[in-house]
Parts: structure tokens; sequence; C-alpha cells
């Protein structure tokens, strides 16, 4: 079990309402922690302008991009309201206090150097 | 012949599955029960209340002697079960007693979780689980002191029973609110409150460090910030962990538990498990109503009968006296989901729903918890509610009926209906000031006083007026902040001071905002509001700035960052500019620039490098520039008389005067001054936020001025004769500005608003000033901190990235 997942640091590394990104050789993942400490992998980069994600205000299951206030969905990537786009989603989860990314998919995100 | 069972254990789900057992065939077993604790079975969760003085141990026993007589259990209590021999079928007792068993049963239940901080061994450092703890604290009084690690349902009733006794009692809880695992933040608010109304100090967000000891007897906890809780007696509840040492030994199956099956067996076909110590399908279990359907199950097993354990959603209700509250299921935020959010500011009510896919997944109640049960329903049954969803959070009592128009509501309203609690005013009251002329709200509001205080009231005012005027009253849209709320940014920033509104969750409860956490509209004008109206009370968050406020740098296009330290005045030094410059070389700057605000903008910095170009700017004596900020950006300057023939006053001294009183201060929406030594106002001091011109007499203060979207002139706010009144008015301009301007309004945009007569009324007044002076001062007192060398010294980690998987790759 353990080994498809990989631990990149602690809950309390993320600040709640707040996100750290993940280097990656094809850029960065952005790791999300909501209020209700809910973790969210998505792409750091906003499909309009590609924008951060990271540095955006958390609400609720929702991230606002700091450039031109986009919201976005943590949950599906979607934009939301009248803006059209998708961030990539990918799969994150906590265990016991620690945040656990996918290994497979990081795996990828490795490979292509 | 009858088999012989060993029970080890007599708790509460043992207790409870020998009760089944018995019930469906009392000869089937002869029961040995083995019970460390020197006692029999009794009722765990009522030690509480035995604490706080409600009951007594007598009346919380489950199971007394005769019970056990007439069921035949030989007892042994006050003895532990050492060792097992799963191939000879035999138990080892502490006193050496081998024994032999048919089916064995574990209810062995948990251990308190003791941090293992420096001092958990001292005296006086205990856990609170059974009745030995309770008597432990129940010899606590008035004199005494004690601190509870851990704000959980069991620290705050630990908490509250010992209050209840007088005991001056801290809970010390690790994160930003209580019973962070069955509550969301806002009923963690009210519960804070209440505990606070019982003498009960919270702290929140708070680590421990260290517990300090005088020979060997524990005197005090001490936080890593530093703070020391002097404490007579130190109660962990941080956690419990199933006790499964000893199946462990016996070379059972154990994960974090003893792992069984739905048929409650574990990994040996006689050996059975029930209640704290076991781990289902991967889960634990720490409260009762799971133990008593594994009770049922594993009574059912031993007899042979088919059975199977299923896992049920649970719900939580805290045993203080006074803090009503109850939550279930599911409440985190989810797409899909849909939140119901009900706030009762008045009665201190908060309900919350979540629902998904029509079902009611989650539910979370504070003050008013009647219809728990039926919402608890709703959630284990799954039913749809789409049917009812309008009326769905008033409960049961609301469904099936017509629903209501809030209009024919209130015309339906007696005369005597009280519309504002605050002030007692009725709707014949506000029937009466309207038909004698005060026909619209303001006027309402003057005449009656209705909607003044806490303002909540403002909708059914309206109504009133609508209900009585008809056609003629149109009830005004009035900007609300957000979709969060109704409410505009005035009336919220009017209650957050006559209601001591001093934290975000205080606001969201108070003012009932719609959502559970805001959004990127509300929360930054929130933090404003509250920090500038509560310096000491508020925390900042920075996760409710906008993400240059809190990186303390301008994000540009490409996501990096620019970096613009003060130059008082404008003036800077060779010195100054050396370490600009080597700064720019040594992390790769691509662009320097000449601001319009007279100082160097380094344009296109990597985030990570952030804390480091601060930290060598730093060592140059420059802070940051706040290019970035909703506070004072610059103080444009001329040479003025010590350099320009027509110099009248000596502006650059001036200037930098200004800057460095100012500096650091938040505010609604930029602001930037400019102070120019002569009418020829080369500092461009007449298009500022404030501007001074200096003249033979003295100096000319405008305040309002704009250059941005909108040019405009400033408006003449005062002449003074001395530097010091000019330092004086501008001051108290700023605070004025400061304390009621909305979020995001320029000062012209505010002055507009109020009037310039108002505002000059404000800073004439001697006493209204130096009153304005010196809260601006002691929130200086405060703020006025250079952001790059805090940032840099204390959080360097969180401007770089969590996991760097280049790296690896690369190897
Ligand atoms: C750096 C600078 C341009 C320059 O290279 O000279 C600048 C750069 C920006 N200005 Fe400015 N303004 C700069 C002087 C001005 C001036 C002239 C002045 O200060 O003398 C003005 C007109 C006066 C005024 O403040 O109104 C000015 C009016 C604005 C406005 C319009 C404000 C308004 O209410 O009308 C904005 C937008 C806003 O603040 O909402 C803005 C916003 C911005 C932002 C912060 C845009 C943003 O939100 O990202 C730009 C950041 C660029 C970056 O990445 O660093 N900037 N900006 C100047 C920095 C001054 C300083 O040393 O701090
Ligand atoms: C103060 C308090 C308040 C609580 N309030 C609530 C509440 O409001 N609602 C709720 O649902 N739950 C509550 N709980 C939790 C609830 O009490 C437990 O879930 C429940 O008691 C667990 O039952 P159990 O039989 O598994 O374990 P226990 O009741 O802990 O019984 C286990 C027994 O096994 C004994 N034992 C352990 N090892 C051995 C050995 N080797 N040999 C012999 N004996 C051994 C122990 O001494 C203990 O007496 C509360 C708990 C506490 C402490
Ligand atoms: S005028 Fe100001 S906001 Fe506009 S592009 Fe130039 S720097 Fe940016
Ligand atoms: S880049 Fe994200 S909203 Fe424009």
């Amino acid at each position: 079990m353990s080994s498809d997942w990989i631990d990149i640091g602690a809950l309390e590394d993320i600040p709640a309402r707040g996100a750290r990104v993940v280097k990656t050789a094809m850029g960065c993942v952005a790791v999300f922690r909501t209020g209700a400490d809910e973790v969210f992998a998505l792409e750091n980069s906003c499909p309009h302008k590609g924008g951060p994600l990271s540095e955006g205000i958390v609400h609720g299951n929702k991230v606002t991009c700091p450039l031109h206030n986009w919201v976005f969905s943590l949950e599906t990537g979607e934009a939301q309201g009248a803006d059209e786009g998708t961030v990539p989603t990918y799969p994150a989860r906590i265990d016991s206090g620690r945040v656990l990314l996918e290994h497979s998919f990081l795996q990828s995100r490795m490979a292509a150097e | 012949m009858t088999m012989k069972l060993i029970v080890i254990g007599a708790g509460m789900a043992s207790g409870r599955a020998l009760e089944h057992l018995f019930d469906a065939d009392p000869d089937a077993y002869d029961v040995t029960l083995f019970n460390a604790e020197p006692r029999g079975n009794y009722n765990r969760i009522m030690l509480s209340p035995v604490l706080s003085g409600e009951k007594t141990y007598d009346e919380i026993l489950t199971h007394d002697d005769a019970w056990y007589e007439e069921n035949g259990v030989t007892c042994r209590f006050g003895e532990k079960i050492v060792a097992i021999d799963r191939d000879a079928k035999t138990v080892t007792a502490d006193n050496g007693d081998v024994l032999p068993y048919d089916k064995l049963l574990f209810g062995t239940g948990s251990n308190p979780f003791m941090i293992p901080l420096p001092g958990h061994d001292l005296e006086g450092v205990i856990a609170y689980r059974d009745l030995e703890d309770t008597e432990r604290m129940m010899s606590m009084g008035p004199d005494n002191k004690v601190v509870v690690i851990g704000g959980g349902l069991l620290g705050l009733e630990a908490a509250a029973g010992m209050a209840a006794r007088g005991v001056n009692v801290t809970v010390v809880h690790i994160m930003g609110h209580l019973m962070e695992r069955q509550l969301d933040e806002a009923a963690g608010y009210l519960l804070r409150k209440a505990l606070m109304d019982k003498n009960i100090t919270v702290k929140c967000s708070a680590n421990s460090k260290e517990i300090v000891g005088e020979n060997g007897q524990v005197k005090a906890l001490m936080l890593d910030d530093g703070t020391e809780l002097p404490c007579d007696l130190l109660v962990m509840a941080v956690g419990i962990r199933p006790n499964v040492k000893l199946a462990q030994d016996a070379g059972l199956a154990v994960g974090k538990g003893i792992h069984v099956d739905d048929q409650m067996l574990t990994s040996d076909e006689n050996v059975l498990a029930v209640g704290e110590c076991v781990e289902h399908n991967g889960a634990l279990f720490g409260l009762v109503a799971p133990l008593y359907d594994q009770a049922k199950v594993v009574a059912k097993t031993l007899l042979g009968e088919d059975a199977a354990f299923v896992q049920k959603s649970l719900s939580t209700k805290l045993k203080v006296t006074g803090c009503d509250l109850f939550s279930a299921g599911d409440f985190a935020d989810g797409e899909g989901r849909e939140d119901i959010v009900f706030r009762d500011p008045a009665r201190g009510v908060y309900k919350r729903l979540v629902l998904e896919e029509n079902k009611v997944v989650g539910a979370v109640f504070y003050g008013d918890t009647a219809d728990s049960n039926w919402f608890f329903g709703l959630i284990q049954s799954g039913e749809d509610v789409s049917e009812m969803r309008d009326t769905l959070i008033f409960g049961p009592a609301y469904q099936g009926g017509a629903a209501l128009d809030p209009m024919a509501a209130v015309a339906a309203l007696p005369d005597d209906a009280e519309i504002c609690g605050c002030n007692g005013v009725s709707k014949g009251d506000i029937v009466a000031a309207i038909n004698g002329g005060a026909t619209d709200l303001a006027a309402v509001r003057a005449t009656t006083k209705a909607s003044g205080s806490c303002g909540t009231c403002t909708g059914l005012v309206e109504q009133v007026l609508g209900v009585t005027l008809g056609d003629d009253f149109v009830i005004p849209a009035a900007a609300s902040m957000c979709g969060c709320t109704d409410l505009t940014h005035e009336d919220v920033r009017r209650m957050i001071k006559s209601r001591e509104l001093k934290s975000m969750q205080a606001v969201f409860q108070e003012l009932g905002w719609k959502t559970s956490c805001g959004c990127h509209v509300c929360r930054p004008a929130l933090n404003f509001y509250l920090l500038a109206d509560w310096p000491v009370e508020y925390q900042d968050d920075p996760q409710s700035r906008f993400i240059n406020e809190r990186k303390h740098a301008n994000i540009q296009k490409d996501g990096t960052y620019s970096v613009v330290p003060r130059m008082w005045g404008g003036m800077t030094t060779p010195k100054e500019l050396r370490a600009i410059a080597d700064a720019a070389e040594k992390y790769n700057v691509p662009t320097v620039h000449v601001t319009g605000g007279q100082r160097i903008d380094l344009l296109g910095v990597r985030g990570e490098d952030l804390p480091a170009i601060w930290r060598d700017l730093n060592a140059a004596g420059m802070v940051s520039g706040h290019a970035y900020a909703k506070g004072l950006r610059t103080v444009k300057t001329c040479v003025g008389k010590d350099h320009c023939r027509f110099g009248t006053q000596d502006s650059t001294g001036l200037g930098i005067q200004i800057e460095k009183k100012l500096w650091g201060s938040w505010t609604p929406h930029k602001v930037k001054l400019a102070v120019s030594g002569c009418p020829r106002n080369c500092a461009e001091a007449t298009c500022k936020d404030i501007g001074v011109v200096c003249v033979d007499s003295g100096y000319q203060i405008g305040v309002a001025g704009a250059a941005g979207m909108d040019v405009k002139e400033t408006e003449r706010l005062a002449d003074v004769a001395t530097e010091e009144e000019a330092l004086e008015y501008i001051t108290a301009f700023m605070q004025l500005y400061r304390e009621n301007a909305k979020y995001l309004d320029r000062p012209y945009k505010w002055v507009a608003k109020v009037g310039l007569d108002w505002v000059k009324e404000q800073v004439f007044d001697e006493a209204t000033r130096t009153g304005l002076i010196a809260r601006f001062e002691f929130s200086q007192s405060i703020y006025q901190k250079d952001p790059w060398a805090e940032e840099a010294k204390k959080a360097e980690e969180k401007y770089e990235p969590i996991a760097d998987f280049k790296l690896e790759a690369a190897e």
C-alpha cells in the first residue's frame, strides 16, 4: 500500500486555507489544504494566463487565482461562474497527519528529464 | 458441558456483551471476568457528571455484585491478565494463576495517549480515563490551578467539570479551534465563547513545549512561545490508543487495533474482541454507540449464531451543561456538496447541514440541538430531501407547510410585535414614525432607534416600511459586501465596533454569514477591519490577504516578484545604492526600474529568493517599501530649502519624518503622500492622498487628491505653522481614514462620502484629534515592524517548495 503513495511532508507544513508547491521536472504541483483540513493537488498554473494558483486565496473548496481572480474548484479543477477552463487535478490524501501524493503520477512527472 | 469463557477487561463493551449473552442463553458459558481496575463494570462516559458533581459513582455502576452472582460470573477485579498461550488455550493472571479457556474475549479498551513532553512523568501529570483520574481532579478546589492539554471532547469535559468546582482551569489546544474533529470553525467559536463564560481560559493554536516541575511535582506548563501556565495538576486529554499489547504478544493479527472480522473474531477462531481495542475494516472506535452494536454481534458469535457488525455514521454530543452541541456525519466542504447555514445571533444558535445529491450527509448544530435526532435519522437513512430543501434547516415542525412570503408575514404581525430587540421597538412604534413622516430607513432609525444597534433587524424594518408605504417605498438593494452576506461594508464595520466582534468567526456568526469561511472578497476586507479596530485582540490572518501582502512583494505576470526597499522621503546614499546593485546581481534580477514613487524597483525576483534578498537589503539598513500594501506607500519630496533657491521649509526632512511615523500601518487602500518645498510643487503634492505644500508662513495640508484612474486636486484640510502640527494633523487624518473608510476606498472616495466638513470637525476638535493620534500610535506599536526582517527570520521555509522531485530525478 504505502509504496503507491509518496510522503511529501506534514499537514502542518501547509497553512490552513493555503498551499505549498511541489517541484517536479514538468513544473510545479500546488498542494492545497482547506479550512476543513482536506488536501488537493492541482497543476500550479492557471489556464487563463498561467497565474500561480498556490498563491491564491483559498475559500471553502475553491481557490481564487492571484492574477485576475478566476475561481477554481479544488476538487474538479473547473473554473467557476462565467469563466471557462480546467486545471488538471492529481491524487492526494492525508494519512496520520502526513500529506501523500500518488507515486505513479509523480513518477510520470519525473520521467520527462 | 458448559464451556469456559474468559473475558479480559470489565469495560463498557464487554459488560454489554455479557448482558446479551446471558439474556440469550444463561447456561452456555461459565464466565470469568478479569479487570485491571479494582472494580467491575461502570458507565465510563458518566465520569464527567461525577467530576462536575452532578452524579455520584454509585449512580454510574452498571452491574453490581448481585448481578455477577446471579449470572455465575467469577469476578477477578483488580487483577490483570499478563500472558496468553493460544496453543494450550490458557491465560496467565498477574498473580501467576494459569486458567484454561474454550473461548477468550478481549475487551481491553484503550490507553490514553501521553505526549512525551519533557516532564510528562512528573507527579501530578494525569490522563482522564478512569475513576482514579476523576477522583484526582475532584480533589482540586478554588485555590488550585489546573491546565488541561487537549480541546477535544474529553479535555473540555474535564475542564468544565473542574471549573464547576471553582478550579481555575486553562485549556491548551494545538489546533485553531476546539473539537476540530467534530465541529467546524463556526461552532468551535461559539463553544469557546460559552466556555469562557464559565471562566475557563481557552488557548487555541497553542503548542506545549515542556512541563516544568519542582521536587518531582508538576508546577507549570511552558508553551513554545515562552508563556508559562502555572498549575497544580496537569491533565492530558489528547487522544487514545487501542490497548493491544497483550494481543500482540499473543501473536494475534494487530494493526492499530486488534484485527476483527464482521463476526468480531480475531485471527484466532477461539479469540474474540470487542470495544475500543479492535480495528474493523481499518476503522477504530472511540464512542460507545458502535461498541454496543459490536457487543450484540460478539454475543451471537459466541452462541454460534449468525450476525455481522456494520459500521454506521456516528454523532457526538458534549456533556457540558449549557453547551448544547451536536455533530454527525461528514461536514467537510466538497464538490457537489451544498451547505445550508442558519445563524441566529440573538440566541447564539448555529446550524449547518451539508447536502450531497439531495441527501443530508453531515450536520453541525450549536445552541439548539432539539431536532438533532431527526437530522441524524436523515443522515442514516439517506432519504432524498429535495422536497423539503427550502425549510429543511428549520426542522421537522416546518415540513409540509406552505412556504412563507416574508412581506405577508410582516403584514400579519400584530402592532405590539417587537421588531428591534436591542431598543425594544415594536411594529406599532415604527408604523407611527412612518405615518409621522419618517419615510426611509435612516429617518426611522433616527426617530425610533430601530435597527440602530446590532442592525440585524434592518431587513425587517425595511419590510415594515414596505408594508406601510406600499409602492411608495422601494426596499433599497444596498450593495452587500459579497455573496456571503446581505450587509454592506458600512454595516459590517459599524457592528465590528459596536458589538466588539474581534475575530473572523465572531463576525461570521454574529452577523449571520451565509458561507462557512467567507470568500476572496470579504475575507481581506474583514481582516483589515478587525486589525484596524482591535489591534491587540485580533490576530492578523495571512491566509485572508491577497498574495502581495502575504508575500510582502508584488506578484508579476510570470509569477515572479518585485522588491522595492524604502527610500525615506526619496533620499538614498551610495551605500544603499551599492547594496541594491549587489543584490540585483546576486539574485539575477532582470529589470531595475526607477519608480514613479522616488525609489528603485527590482523586478523579476524568484519567490524562493525573497527571504535571502530581503536579508541582504536589511543588512544594508533598508526595510520593506510596502510597494504591495494597502498601507503607506511613499512620501515623495523635493529637495527643499537646503538646496533650492525657492525653498521655504525643509520639505525633505518633513517628508522623512512623516514616512517614519506612518510606515507599516495598514489602511483601507494604499496611501501616498508628498511634501513640496514651495507652491511650484515639484513633488506633485496637490494630487496625493495627503500632500503638504510648504509656504513662508508654514504648511498647507491638502487631502483627498488623486492621480490614478481619476485625477483630482487635493482639498485643503488645514494650514499650520509648525512641523509638529503638520505631523499631528496628518496622523489624525490617517487614523480617521483607517477607522471609517470602506475597504478599497482611496481617501478621495471616502472623503466624498463623509464630506470634508465632517473630516475637519474631527481633526480640529482637540480631544478627538488627540484620541485619533493616540490610537494610531498604539496600533503602530504593534504593526510598525519590518515584515522583511520578520519573515526572513521566522518563515523562510514557507517560501520554498514543500518537496522537490526535480533533484531526485536528476540522480
Ligand atoms: C512600480 C510602479 C510603476 C513604476 O515602475 O514606476 C507601479 C506599479 C504598479 N502599480 Fe502603480 N506603480 C507606481 C506608481 C504609481 C503612481 C505614481 C505615484 O505613486 O506617484 C500612480 C498614480 C497615483 C495613485 O496612486 O493613484 C499609480 C497608480 C496605480 C493604480 C491606480 C490607483 C487608483 O486608485 O487610481 C493602481 C491600481 C490599484 O492600486 O488598484 C496601481 C497598481 C500598480 C501595480 C501594483 C499593479 C498590480 O496590482 O500588480 C503595479 C505593480 C508592478 C509590479 O509588478 O511591481 N498603480 N501607480 C510605481 C511604484 C511606486 C512606488 O515606488 O511604490
Ligand atoms: C471521561 C470519559 C467520557 C466519555 N464520554 C463519552 C460520551 O459522552 N459518549 C461516548 O460515546 N463515549 C464516551 N467516552 C468513551 C467511552 O467511555 C469508551 O468508548 C468506552 O468506555 C470503551 O469501552 P471498552 O469496553 O472498549 O473499554 P473500557 O471501558 O476502557 O474498558 C476496558 C477495561 O479493560 C481493562 N483492562 C485492560 N487491559 C487489561 C488486562 N490486561 N487485564 C485485565 N483488564 C484489563 C481496563 O482496566 C478497563 O477497565 C468517554 C470516555 C471517558 C474516559
Ligand atoms: S501603469 Fe501601473 S498598473 Fe499599469 S502597466 Fe504600468 S505599472 Fe502596471
Ligand atoms: S492567470 Fe489566473 S485568472 Fe488570469
